[in-house]
């Protein structure tokens, strides 16, 4: 049997040394790699989750449908419309509610807005990992502009609350589409500035090129999921793989690249925000008029059943499954993160590698910690 | 074997897709039961002892390759907890299914098959379910808790009889 943590070393005690990266901020939050070194190689290293644990799936049991709204989307608070999607798609399945159209395209575009915020952090700290400060200053400059969009929606810069059970918690402002349409225009071609100076720049590709290659088996039968599969040549996204939502209405590519690398993880960001865009365009100019809420009352009901439903969000694949006894709470929620499902890769991708390129491999797998924690 | 589960909100439609595959394993299990067959999603449960057997079914003859998640419920009132696999596949004409295998266990010691020989990537997601409904997996690699504090010492959490402080 094939495990992680299996090891062919033989450790020899006086050489080995043992080294905690974490948990006081390796990069990204709390979170701790254990790591047991020979010389400059990782012989074994095993992620040592929880630091920020709190309980969500817990939580969601003593709470009404509607009061887990603002606890469910802290877990990722860069993509909160992002992993909220799901569980609102979920209660209303069970629901059987029938969603506005306009609220579909709201929340559609909430969650692509949330979708390029929570890509511009990735690629902003990555590049603060590999010493390339341009891009901080840039990616969390840029970032804003989405927020500045986002706020203007949702009323929060970062936690919305806004993709509920019933639709979207209110209309955006009939004034915005001119600005947003500008935002978009002048993003996309910034996008190529961040290729000439992030992607293509030669320090950057040895860094990340041909590091951490992850193979398409090793990607499936993990179970990995979101930007690390399609670095490594499977095109599934859920957002076409099983449609939900109004994305069967706008036309946009999967991106897919086959070298599984860190290199290659970054580049399917990058064109993820690509698509992003061009949805964002489509929903803005077709987006239809009409109510964006059902009218649920302040503690719904929700029958007896069980569900499973999943979204793409930045991260990857975001599913709920909830399990409903009629009462008005969850009898049981459980969050698929797609953050824990690549966690998994961490003892796969370090062992062997060298101690200056886990920066590397570890950011490459836009990693979350408070959201694989919940 | 009776489905135990709660009964299923929406009428079923049964799919052709999923129909067909949910029939295919029940002649292959006769012992195990159909929670419920939707377009896109189907459940099924088997005893504790056929699992092993039926994931590996489900991934090589199905196509059921590209493990989700596990999920457990406390159904305190009957004594039981169930533990689910969520599977996906990635079989070209099926990427948009999710299949998931049930069994159900005593709530007292519970002990089921690990599955991480059939999906690696349950590994963690074993472990979870480990910490938070104290089921153990046997023949797990490395069956210790993942998230919960090393120093826990109650009841796993996510059973119903555990209260959170303040509660």
């Amino acid at each position: 049997m094939t495990t992680t943590t299996e090891t062919d070393y033989t450790p020899d005690p006086d050489k080995i040394m043992s080294v905690a990266l974490g948990p006081q901020h390796p990069g990204s939050g709390h979170f701790r790699i254990r790591l047991w070194l020979d010389g400059d190689y990782v012989v074994r290293a095993d992620p040592d989750a929880g630091y920020v644990h709190r309980g969500e799936e817990k939580m969601a049991e003593y709470r009404n449908y509607i009061q887990n709204v603002p606890h469910l989307e802290r877990p990722v608070i860069l993509d909160s419309s992002g992993i909220l999607f799901a569980y609102a798609e979920a209660v209303d399945e069970l629901m059987g509610n029938k969603i506005p159209v306009r609220a579909q395209y709201l929340r559609v575009i909430m969650a692509e807005l949330n979708r390029i915020i929570s890509h511009m952090y990735f690629l902003g700290i990555y590049g603060v990992f590999e010493g390339h400060t341009t891009m901080i200053e840039w990616g969390l400059g840029d970032r804003d502009l989405f927020i500045d969009l986002a706020a203007r929606i949702g009323g929060a810069r970062v936690t919305f609350a806004y993709t509920i059970p019933g639709g979207v918690r209110n209309d955006m402002p009939r004034d915005m589409t001119e600005q947003a349409l500008k935002t978009f225009d002048w993003f996309e071609k910034r996008l190529q500035e961040y290729e000439k100076v992030f992607l293509r720049n030669p320090i950057f590709e040895q860094r990340t090129r041909g590091v951490g290659v992850l193979s398409t088996q090793d990607a499936i039968r993990f179970g990995t999921t979101g930007t690390v599969l399609r670095a490594s040549g499977v095109r599934h996204d859920i957002r076409r793989s099983e449609p939900y939502s109004a994305y069967p209405n706008f036309d946009f590519e999967v991106p897919m690249m086959k070298e599984g690398d860190c290199w290659a993880r970054t580049l399917i960001a990058v064109e993820e925000m690509r698509q992003s865009l061009k949805i964002l365009k489509q929903a803005f100019k077709t987006i239809p008029e009409g109510p964006v809420r059902l009218k649920l009352g302040p503690q719904p009901r929700v029958p007896a059943g069980e569900t499973y439903f999943r979204t793409e969000a930045a991260h990857g694949e975001q599913g709920y499954h909830l399990i409903s006894d009629g009462t008005p709470r969850p009898y049981r929620l459980k969050m698929s993160d797609p953050n824990f499902r690549n966690m998994i890769l961490l003892p796969l991708l370090l062992k062997g590698a060298h101690v200056a390129d886990i920066p590397s491999i570890y950011w490459s797998l836009n990693f979350w910690p408070v959201s694989s924690d919940r | 074997m009776q489905s135990t589960g709660p009964v299923a909100a929406q009428p079923a439609v049964p799919n052709v897709r999923t129909a067909e595959l949910s029939t295919k394993f029940l002649q292959r299990f006769s012992a195990a039961a159909s929670d419920y067959i939707r377009p896109k999603r189907f459940k099924v449960t088997v005893r504790p002892e056929a699992i092993t057997e039926a994931a590996v079914f489900l991934r090589d003859e199905l196509g059921f390759d590209h493990i989700i998640a596990v999920s457990g419920t406390d159904y305190i009132a009957k004594k039981e907890i169930e533990v689910i696999y969520f599977v996906a596949s990635l079989r070209p004409g099926q990427e948009d299914l999710v299949a998931a295998l049930a069994e159900r266990t005593g709530r007292d010691a519970p002990v089921t098959p690990s599955l991480v020989g059939v999906w690696p990537g349950a590994e963690y997601h074993e472990r979870e379910t480990f910490e938070m409904l104290g089921v153990k997996f046997d023949g797990h690699p490395d069956m210790r808790g993942i998230l919960l504090p090393e120093d826990w010492n109650d009841i796993p959490p996510l059973r119903k009889d555990y209260k959170s402080p303040g509660r």
